[in-house]
Parts: structure tokens; C-alpha cells; sequence
């Protein structure tokens, strides 16, 4: 199989350690993951915020990048759920796109989906002796629905202790440039889901998104607090 | 031909961002949407879980609505010669203006000077209160909960329960100050607070000789209007008075009978999480001796046409209205109605407003969102509300591209440097670079506190992390040389 990891540009630029992870998961598993070095962004920050038109030449690089692979890799819900919800309906216009955007929207997984689903495996044989409380990213949960999937995983790890999220369901408020357009409405909600992590008393914070995890840990950091922002493929691959 | 947009009351003075930012500094406003939200939130998750066929349900509601999308021009004719048939007079009305002259016509003509209200979200998008006010004509609402939002001059936070921002004490002192005949003694307890208004509604019921009403849904084969509410005011006003207008937006209608089987499940449980509806009633036309003897229906277009035009944004027009979206929504819960400017707030508002009113008066409201998608799963009629949203948002960048804006340039620059693979390159070590002095500066530390405008609205609430020392491609490319392999 010919597996291509996308990283995505958050991962790329502040937070490699978490592709690092799914490389080392993946040879574990016996299995080779390109790094196709031409890949760039999925064009989600464009999108979402309304630039459709600017979006377009990224989604483009991306379809270029990722043709020809079986499969496509993201440690990211909100970057696949890019690909997987939205591309079908900003490609129209261009029915070549459209045709190879269809295409890949079928081969793109999230990592956990990409485990269970196609690899069949649970297992990783990682060990994490912590206490963590895990919080289901919107697109994860929601666009994605990837369910009890990253769970199932962590609940394999040896050591880990997972803690009970109370409304782990509720966005924590970062929406992208939601963030920065509201941001009074965001730190409010993110208020909420601080004092919620808080609550659980754990060492980590695990999610499925380095970018819902900036802005939690960002928030856990300005109060000092100690539960620290960590992906959770990262635990995976320990 | 484009249809006109809607006018009315659809936005407020100030953008959302601001607006919310006000609303979000009444920590009791706060703490009592909290409330409100998360009680109702969960009763409607539990009558929910009870249907097998839920799913089923909303995918029929779905459905009907649709169609009904389709065969609009159809329908309202059907609809209008059925009502006309059963000797209701009906009235068509483009936007708010029309819809209020004609109303306050009808009502002069029959000489009263005062009307009784049913809820009506619609007569409250055109304004209608305030236009019957300047005519002399007092328009009084007879819902527990608008009334206590007219008592305190104040406009409505919520679709359903318009009140919601208030606790009972803060109920009690509207009633004690405002209402005539409420009692200095009067006490918070529902019941006592219940029945002061009932004593007070009474009085108007039994002298109103003019109604005004909305209508949830109008059947086009037998021309019915149908009424869905809680507490029987309603229905006071559907049968005492004389005549009876009532004021109903074209997306309201059904093609059948038969449809409201689908909707009269989903609303009630949707809505205030109630297994079935209260008080549902139902009128055709005017029979002779019984209930209104003059019946006027002013089918309002007020922007929906020009919704209907848009492929994606026309599914908002499948709203009932039943408000389930705002009682899961973030970001509602923390800012109430008010920040949202116009009568529909919440997810749903994001989407309806701005598109009645055409985008461009209203581009906030499609970034009040954080796409979250709450929304779209409690929507009995499967409105993908993220999905319109994020449509009318490019709506909005499309309508100021002729006006300079530093967000522009920077989407600008950033597509171009995506698009290629060589300037992501050198851009991501020119930002690792740039900010290399700052992480010496820090310590080591790659977290930082306060950043420059524009990124200081992050830094505002939540701490900023450093680009890492070594990009992903880099660390790639160091360990394909050790491995041995050309990267």
C-alpha cells in the first residue's frame, strides 16, 4: 500500500513532533509513509473564513500532491473533514479538479480511522504511565465521525489513566479565525473548557488536533495551570 | 429578475463582535442563559432518544420542505384560492413596509384602536408593534414571555422563549413596575408571576376586537393556518375577536394535510422538549357565527425569494423555527439574542438574516460561528447551517472585494505562498528564522504572551507557542540523509 503522510502546515511549522509520531506508528506497524515534499495546506483557513476564491490554487497543490497514493494519512480531524466535506463543494466549478478532489476525498483518513478501519489494528504496544482527559475536536467528532475511534486506541496504551471530560462534547471556542474575529466569544468558551480540564486533575490534554490544542493549552498556560497540550498520537507512539 | 431583499428588523446597530462583547459582560445574563439553555437542551436530547424512527422524521421534514422549495409559485396560488374559497381574504406583501401598511389598513378599518398579539416571529421581523403604535393603534402581545419583553421595552433574546434572558426576580420587578394592576406584594414564584399576567390578559382579551397572528404553517390544498403554542393565549385570540389577520411568511407553507403529521412531531419535541404539543389550533377561512367573522392572510416575501435563489442558502428557508440550534449553540449561549441584532439569533439567524436582507448588510452575522456544527445535528429539518454559513462568508469576502483590507492582502499572500510548494519553503524557515532571536529572548521558552496587532486578538485570551526549532520537512529531510535515501 502506498501510504502518504500529510502533516498538515500547523504540524509542519510548530509541531513536528506529532508527524514524527505517525511516521513512528506507521513503521511500526511495518508500513512506509511518504512525505510527498511538495504538499503545503489543505486550504481550510482560506475556506472557512470566506476566501474561496484564494482557496482555490491550495486546494489545487494539494490534489496535485496527493494523486496516485492509496492512501492519505492526517494526524488532523479538522484537516480531513477539509478535504472530505468541503472540497466536493468548492471544486465545482472546475470539473477536472472536481473529478481528482472526489477521487482523493475517498483515500484521505484521519489517523484513527486509517488504523482501525484500514489497518485493523487497536494495539500499538505504546505505554504512557500519565493521567490524561481526552477532548474530541468538533471536526473530529462531528464532520468526521470518528466516535469512540481515538479512544479505542488510548485505552490500549499501557500506563495511561483516561479521565473523563465533563462536556467534552462542547466546542472549546478556537473555530480557526473565529479565534481572532470573536475573540471575546472564544476565550469565553475557552474559559469554560479550561475550568473542565482543570476539573478532570489530569497531567495531559489529548486531542486529535494540534490547532484545538494551541488554543486550550494557550489558555491552560495564561492561568499557569498544569495539564499540558499533547496529540494524541504522540501518546500512540510512545 | 432578482427578487428584493427583505428589510426590518434583521440587524442591529452594531457589528456582532461588538455587540457580543457588551452582551458578554453581564456575568447574570450569562448565568442565566447557561441555565436556561442547558435545561432545555436536555429535555430535548431525552424526548429525542425516545422516537426509533427520529432519524426518519427529520429526513421527511427535510423532504417536504424541499419540495415545497420546488413548487413554491404553485403552492401559494393553490394555497391563496383554497383560503379565498373558505372566505378569508388574503393579501400579498413584498417586504416589511408593505406587510405593516397593509396590516395597519385592516386595522383601522374596523375602527379599534387597540389589537391582541399571538407570538409571531414574523410580525416581529417586520416591526409591526411599532408600526401600529405610530398609527395610534396599541398592539399588545399576549405570550407570557413577550410580554414580559414588551413590559420592559426591551427586544427579544430568543426564538422561542424570548425572555430567556431574565431570571424570576428580575421578572417580578418588570411585573411590579410595569404591569398595570401587578401587585407591590407579588412575589417570583411561577405560579403568582402566571397569574398576574393571566388577570392582566384577561382584561384585553375579553375587549379585543382585532387579533393579530403568525402562523407556523399554511396547508396550500384546504388553505389552513396552524398555530403551535403552550399556554392557550393563542387560541384566546384565534376565537374571541371580531376579526383576525393573520401575518405569515411564504416559506411557512405545507403542500398537505398529511405533512403536518411529520412537523407536529418534530416541533413540540424539538422546540421546548414536549412530547407533544400544548395548544395546536388550527383555522380555515371564517364560519358564521363562530370564531372571527373577517379573516385576512398576508403572505410576506420580505427577502425569501431572493433566498430561494440561492442553491445552498435556500435550505434555510425549511426552518419551523423550533430554536433547538440556539440551545446548543456556543456561542448563543454566552451572548444571548441581543448580540445578533436581528429577531432571528442564534445559528439559525446567521443564516436566515443575512440572507433577507442580501449579505452584504449583514456580514458579521455569518462569522458568529465557530462551524462548530452543533447546530446542524439538533436541526429537525437537516439544515446544514456550517454549510451555509461558510457560504455566505465567501458571500461577504465576494461583496467588499472592491474595498482595501488588510485581511485581504494577508489571504492574498498566503494563497500565493500555499500554492507553491518552493515559496512554503522558504517561507516556513523565514518564520523560524524571524522568530529565533524572540525564543533566545524567552529563554528557550516557545510561548509567548503578547503579540503585535492583528495577532494580539489571540494573545488576548490565550497564550501564543513559537514556530519549533526544526520544521516537520526539515526533520524529514534530516532523516532520509541518515537513512541514506535522497529526500
Amino acid at each position: 500500500m502506498k501510504i502518504a503522510l500529510f502533516v498538515t502546515c500547523i504540524n509542519d511549522m510548530m509541531f513536528p513532533r506529532t508527524g514524527v509520531a505517525v511516521v513512528r506508528i506507521l513503521e511500526r506497524l511495518g508500513h512506509r509513509a511518504d512525505f510527498p515534499q511538495q504538499q503545503t495546506c489543505c486550504g481550510q483557513l482560506h475556506a472557512n473564513t470566506g476566501y474561496q476564491d484564494e482557496a482555490m490554487p491550495v486546494i489545487r497543490q494539494f490534489v496535485r500532491t496527493f494523486q496516485g497514493y492509496d492512501a492519505v494519512v492526517a494526524p488532523s480531524g479538522s484537516c480531513v473533514a477539509m478535504v472530505r466535506t468541503l472540497y466536493p463543494q468548492l471544486v465545482g466549478k472546475d470539473p477536472d479538479l472536481a473529478a481528482a478532489a472526489a477521487e482523493l476525498t475517498l483515500r484521505t483518513y484521519e489517523l484513527s480511522e486509517f488504523l482501525i478501519d484500514v489497518l485493523g489494528v487497536t494495539d500499538l504496544g505504546a505505554s504512557f504511565p500519565h493521567r490524561a482527559t481526552y477532548h474530541p475536536t468538533c471536526h473530529g467528532m462531528r464532520a468526521l465521525r470518528l466516535g469512540e475511534r481515538p479512544l479505542e486506541l488510548l485505552r490500549h496504551v499501557d500506563g495511561l489513566e483516561l479521565i473523563p471530560l465533563e462536556g467534552a462534547e462542547e466546542c472549546c471556542g478556537f473555530g480557526g479565525t473565529f479565534s481572532v474575529k470573536n475573540p471575546a466569544v472564544s476565550g469565553a468558551m475557552l474559559d469554560d473548557k479550561c475550568a473542565a480540564v482543570l476539573h478532570t486533575g489530569a497531567d495531559y490534554i489529548l486531542a486529535a488536533d494540534n490547532s484545538c490544542l494551541t488554543h486550550i493549552g494557550g489558555g491552560l498556560h495564561r492561568r499557569q495551570a498544569a495539564p499540558r497540550p499533547l496529540h494524541y498520537a504522540e501518546v500512540l507512539a510512545s | 429578475m432578482n427578487a428584493a431583499h427583505g428589510k426590518g428588523h434583521l440587524y442591529g446597530p452594531a457589528r456582532f463582535e461588538r455587540a457580543a462583547r457588551t452582551e458578554l459582560a453581564k456575568p447574570q445574563l450569562r448565568e442565566n442563559l447557561r441555565h436556561a439553555t442547558h435545561t432545555i437542551r436536555d429535555k430535548r436530547a431525552e424526548v429525542v432518544d425516545e422516537l426509533p424512527d427520529w432519524e426518519q422524521l427529520r429526513e421527511s421534514g427535510r423532504a417536504i420542505k424541499a419540495q415545497v422549495a420546488r413548487r413554491l409559485p404553485e403552492l401559494l396560488e393553490r394555497f391563496e384560492a383554497a383560503a379565498v374559497r373558505a372566505g378569508a381574504t388574503v393579501h400579498w406583501a413584498r417586504d416589511a413596509e408593505e406587510a405593516c401598511r397593509i396590516v395597519t389598513g385592516l386595522v383601522q378599518e374596523t375602527g379599534a384602536s387597540e389589537a391582541v398579539k399571538v407570538k409571531s416571529m414574523t410580525t416581529q421581523e417586520i416591526g409591526l408593534n411599532e408600526a401600529l403604535e405610530a398609527a395610534g393603534i396599541g398592539a399588545y402581545e399576549t405570550d407570557l414571555a413577550e410580554l414580559i419583553v414588551q413590559l420592559a421595552d426591551d427586544a427579544s433574546s430568543h426564538i422561542l422563549v424570548p425572555a430567556i434572558h431574565y431570571n424570576r426576580e428580575e421578572i417580578r420587578d418588570i411585573f411590579r413596575q410595569r404591569m398595570p394592576g401587578a401587585a407591590d406584594t407579588l412575589s417570583d414564584a411561577p405560579e403568582e408571576l402566571a397569574e398576574a399576567a393571566r388577570t392582566h390578559l384577561r382584561r384585553r382579551f375579553l375587549s379585543a376586537r382585532v387579533a393579530v397572528s403568525g402562523a407556523n404553517f399554511a396547508v396550500a390544498d384546504t388553505g389552513t393556518l396552524v398555530v403551535v403554542e403552550s399556554e392557550g393565549n393563542g387560541r384566546m385570540c384565534l376565537t374571541l375577536p371580531d376579526t383576525l389577520i393573520s401575518v405569515v411568511g411564504i416559506d411557512k407553507l405545507v403542500p398537505s394535510f398529511a405533512d403536518l403529521e411529520v412537523y407536529l412531531q418534530l416541533l413540540p419535541r424539538s422546540s421546548t422538549g414536549e412530547r407533544m404539543n400544548p395548544y395546536t389550533s388550527l383555522w380555515t377561512g371564517v364560519t358564521p357565527g363562530d370564531g372571527p367573522q373577517r379573516m385576512h392572510i398576508v403572505l410576506l416575501d420580505n427577502g425569501r425569494s431572493a433566498t430561494l435563489a440561492d442553491p445552498v442558502g435556500r435550505q434555510a428557508l425549511s426552518c419551523i423555527r423550533c430554536s433547538a440550534c440556539l440551545n446548543v449553540c456556543p456561542v448563543y449561549e454566552r451572548t444571548g439574542g441581543h448580540a445578533y441584532g436581528s429577531v432571528y439569533p442564534g445559528p439559525i439567524g446567521a443564516i436566515i438574516s443575512p440572507q433577507l436582507t442580501g449579505v452584504a448588510e449583514n456580514t458579521s452575522l455569518p462569522y458568529a460561528s465557530s462551524l462548530c456544527g452543533a447546530c446542524n445535528d439538533v436541526c429537525p429539518v437537516k439544515i446544514d447551517i456550517t454549510d451555509v454559513l461558510v457560504r455566505l462568508r465567501g458571500q461577504a469576502v465576494d461583496s467588499k472585494r472592491g474595498s482595501p483590507s488588510a485581511e485581504r492582502v494577508a489571504m492574498r499572500l498566503l494563497s500565493w505562498v500555499m500554492s507553491d510548494p518552493r515559496r512554503y519553503d522558504r517561507a516556513l524557515r523565514a518564520a523560524r528564522r524571524g522568530t529565533a532571536p524572540l525564543a533566545a529572548l524567552l529563554g528557550g521558552r516557545r510561548t509567548i504572551r503578547h503579540l503585535p496587532w492583528p495577532l494580539s486578538a489571540w494573545t488576548s485570551s490565550r497564550d501564543a507557542p513559537l514556530p519549533a526549532a526544526e520544521s516537520f520537512r526539515e526533520w524529514w529531510q534530516r532523516e532520509q540523509a541518515q537513512r541514506g535515501e535522497t529526500p
